[in-house]
């Protein structure tokens, strides 16, 4: 017990709760409108290809500032993303082809530059590939506040935009003949997606952000059919998992928290998909049976009074 | 004669290397319900999406009138236009509501981020009223039947309170009671003066329906009210001339 | 050692691509994607069984749960509850997850780091020696890839018709009495075998350039299936031999410079292909539109 409170007014663990809650619910909020937009694995391409843009910003400005690097991030998801969605609106190129081969030649140029550095003789380089597992525990004061600013921006911008997001979601050719211009609101979501994903590359990683964007959407959508509720519980889901996974790794010896914080967050998905009281797996399962005993008793029914009939 | 609320000028449109449609020139009178009747693969779609750009003509024009009498192109009277897609292909496990959708025909008189008040959800709620899925408000949009997601995509687009109505097949594959419904709401807005124009399938029903009538086949084949263009002749060469276009299309 | 690099990376190339093919063509390069990550917890796991990191148990396990990924994000998406997309951004998360977590926990004084397994590294490749009899063979991986490519090349020789057949249309194929679903999961096995097979040489992430981007180029270059299969073996082999010599040019990691050869050349057939290309459809619809416009102008004058 006496463990449990040194824990929770420990200054390192509040500032990293606090920085993996904060990012929980901002993929929350992000990573459902990028699953209502199928673009959910973009998020996963997006996070790969931020690699090169974070090496190569090391290499022109030669120390390791969290500004410069998120902003070489932020250059080379855009890249990314344009040339992913140029390719796959072009030609005949599948979405998911295009998808995978900018994501690994992305990540294949962020290793070249990343051996290219480790080569040089820099005290500063250790800890770029900490973008690779995201390093949650190394989280700065200064990195949650700059995260904190950034995400309430997205988050104001969600409410101001909150009717445009919805109607562009839901029917993105009939949101252009009411006159929006989609192609600002398709930038806004893609800008939003790529914010995201560059500051769970610090804590969770490349490779298990996708889960971050993805899960909290999936599980709220089991509760609610409203866009509102929705976005609140995917938050809320989001933020438990990384304060959840932050909590379990501290308390245990060489947990590492990116996919501790992924598996608290897939057991809120299961839980959703098999319990939930309206989708669940288990009320359809009852439904399906009770239908089918319902059918079975109506055939049999008829049966006898045709016997009876006939009789 | 009376007056055209749109007008399109030599419009021709291409997909890849194949033009589609082939120099229409044509006006829609204002005021009337206009059925555009062709086979399948016609183009009939297309001329729709032309004129709401959201296919990109090669070359054309495509004007609007309202009632101030000004020609303007499309950008301008946006507002004033309202779109059913053909069976629209959006998500239908999206978490919203039935009113929900309806009121987001709305949206584009609020602009930019004004909210939906209270008088816009009313609007929405009675447009509903009208196609009869009042009851059906507070529903998941996956749990309607096909023909209740077209009175739901029509009761949006009345809730736009246009001036020009475009519709894109409203009648294919709903039940006769959907059919009922969208008929008389079109029927109603053409008694208020307002311009519907419907891409239509079921050539047995068009003379009860329809003032006006154009038929296309990759161009425009015949155009006129219904008591003069419907003639056997039109609908023949309408239907029958497929190869003839084939070949001119062809050319490079 | 720089032609056994040479060689190991041809052949991982060759191997990784065959699969490629019919991956690209099904437009499901995003579920071998997710097979690339998740084999990782099939080697931890046999690795916790057999303790050993060289026993062949561990291209097994780590096969099965390639095979197991896919049935479960499949299942996933039989449920109609998420999209297919955020099936496949569930399920590999989890198991990486899982796999990261055990290897943080117990084996971190064994070599298993994962490091290794995502990024691998082709220059250490041929230190890794295979010996009979005090003799030595050459560098293992060349073997086992070797292996797996002639495996690949049977299959895909011996169930051609049928590939080809549940590719363009599986509803036609499953009339005929091709099953979709057998074809479907032994593509599948053999993804992840490869994907097992070239880890540690290129590591789990880079895996999916090496299977999609030489199919790519040949998908765009050629509308017969034959001739796309040929085109793609030849990228492969090209984007490793310029790959691995530019990276000893420049002195860095050789599968991340094959990578983004991988990248430049499957764009530079985006950009360039005389059928497909990009620069080709501008081309045409500029023309297309002048001419359009001059038959236009024509049209009027006579009427």
């Amino acid at each position: 017990m006496e463990q449990l409170l040194a824990l929770f007014s420990d200054y390192t663990f509040q500032i990293v709760a606090l920085g993996t809650g904060f990012l929980g619910l901002l993929s929350g909020v992000v990573g459902t409108y990028a699953t209502l937009r199928k673009e959910s694995l973009l998020g996963d391409a997006l996070s790969h290809a931020a690699l090169p843009g974070i090496a190569l910003a090391f290499l022109l400005i030669g120390k390791k500032d969290l500004v410069y690097l998120l902003g070489g991030a932020l250059i080379s998801g855009l890249i990314a993303t344009a040339l992913i969605q140029w390719i796959s609106k072009k030609s005949t190129v599948k979405f998911d082809n295009a998808l995978s081969v900018v994501l690994s030649s992305f990540f294949g140029l962020g290793l070249v530059l990343l051996t290219h550095i480790q080569g040089l003789e820099n005290a500063n380089q250790a800890g770029l590939e900490k973008f690779i597992y995201g390093q949650a525990s190394s989280m700065l004061l200064s990195d949650v506040q700059l995260l904190l600013a950034v995400g309430a921006g997205i988050l104001v911008l969600v409410l101001l935009l909150w009717k445009e997001l919805k109607v562009f979601a839901f029917d993105p050719v009939f949101t252009q003949t009411l006159g929006f211009q989609t192609r600002i609101l398709q930038f806004i979501l893609s800008a939003m997606i790529i914010l995201t994903v560059i500051f769970g590359l610090e804590s969770v990683g490349v490779i298990l952000m996708s889960a971050l964007l993805i899960g909290p959407a999936v599980a709220a959508r089991q509760w609610s059919d409203r866009l509102g509720v929705v976005l609140i519980l995917a938050g809320l889901f989001g933020m438990v998992s990384g304060v959840a996974g932050t909590f379990i790794s501290s308390i245990g010896r060489q947990i590492p928290t990116g996919p501790t914080i992924v598996l608290v967050l897939s057991l809120i998905v299961m839980i959703s998909l098999i319990f939930s009281p309206k989708r669940g797996l288990i009320i359809r399962w009852v439904n399906q049976r009770r239908k089918k005993k319902a059918y079975i008793k109506q055939i049999e029914e008829k049966q006898e009074r045709s016997e009876k009939y006939a009789r | 004669m009376s007056e055209e609320a749109i007008t399109l000028k030599h419009l021709t449109v291409a997909y890849q290397s194949v033009p589609v449609l082939w120099d229409v020139s044509l006006g829609f009178k204002k005021g009337k319900m206009t059925a555009i009747i062709g086979p399948n693969g016609a183009g009939k779609s297309t001329l729709i999406k032309a004129m709401l750009q959201l296919i990109k003509p090669l070359t054309g024009e495509v004007a609007f009138s309202l009632n101030d009498h000004q020609m303007a192109p499309y950008k301008e009277v946006k507002q004033q236009v309202a779109y059913v897609p053909q069976n629209s292909s959006v998500d239908w496990d999206f978490p919203t509501t039935v009113l929900d959708v309806v009121t987001m025909g709305r949206y584009g008189r609020l602009g930019w981020f004004k909210r939906a008040k209270k008088a816009d959800k009313e609007i929405a709620a009675q447009q509903l009223a009208k196609v009869g899925m009042q009851t059906f408000a507070d529903r998941q949009i996956s749990q309607l039947s096909g023909g209740q997601r077209q009175r739901v995509f029509l009761a949006r687009a009345l809730a736009q309170e246009a001036d020009i109505y475009l519709l894109d097949e409203p009648l294919a594959g709903v039940d006769m009671k959907t059919e009922r419904i969208i008929m008389n709401l079109l029927h109603e807005l053409v008694a208020e003066g307002k311009t519907v124009i419907v891409v239509h399938h079921d050539l047995q029903t068009v003379e009860e329906y329809f003032d006006e009538v154009v038929f296309i086949n990759r161009s425009l084949m015949a155009a006129g009210s219904v008591s003069s263009a419907f003639t056997d002749k039109n609908i023949e060469e309408t239907y029958r001339t497929d190869q003839n276009v084939g070949e001119r299309s062809a050319q490079p | 050692m720089l032609v056994e690099i040479y060689l190991i990376a041809v052949v991982v190339a060759l191997a990784c691509s065959l699969p490629g093919v019919f991956l690209v063509l099904r437009g499901s390069t995003m579920l071998s994607d997710a097979i690339t990550h998740t084999v990782l917890l099939g080697i931890v796991l046999a690795f916790f069984v057999v303790n050993d990191l060289n026993s062949p148990f561990l291209i097994v396990g780590a096969t099965l749960v390639g095979v197991l990924t896919v049935w479960l994000i499949e299942t996933l998406q039989h449920t109609k509850l998420l999209s297919n997309d955020s099936a496949i951004g569930i399920v590999f998360p989890l198991f990486f997850s899982i796999a990261i977590i055990l290897i943080t926990r117990y084996a971190g004084n064994v070599h298993l780091d994962a490091d290794s397994v995502l990024m691998g590294e082709l220059a250490f490749a041929p230190f890794r020696r295979m010996t009979l009899f005090g003799m030595d063979f050459g560098p293992k991986v060349l073997w086992s890839m070797l292996i797996i490519l002639i495996i690949n090349v049977l299959f895909i020789t011996f169930f051609y018709k049928e590939l080809k057949i549940t590719t363009f249309d599986p509803g036609l194929a499953a009339a005929l009495g091709f099953s979709p679903v057998f074809l479907h999961y032994a593509l599948m096995t053999l993804v992840s075998l490869t994907a097992v097979g070239a880890y540690d040489s290129v590591g789990s992430i880079l895996v999916v350039g090496f299977m999609v981007g030489p199919a790519l180029t040949g998908y765009l270059l050629t509308h017969r299936l034959k001739r796309m299969i040929l085109i793609t073996l030849i990228t492969a082999v090209f984007n490793s031999l310029v790959g691995v010599k530019a990276a000893f040019v420049l002195d860095t990691s050789i599968a991340g410079m094959i990578a983004v050869v991988t990248g430049i050349t499957c764009l530079l057939a985006f950009l360039f292909s005389p059928s497909k290309g990009s620069i080709q459809a501008i081309r045409n619809r500029w023309k297309q539109r002048k001419n359009l416009k001059k038959q236009a102008a024509s049209s009027h004058i006579k009427s």
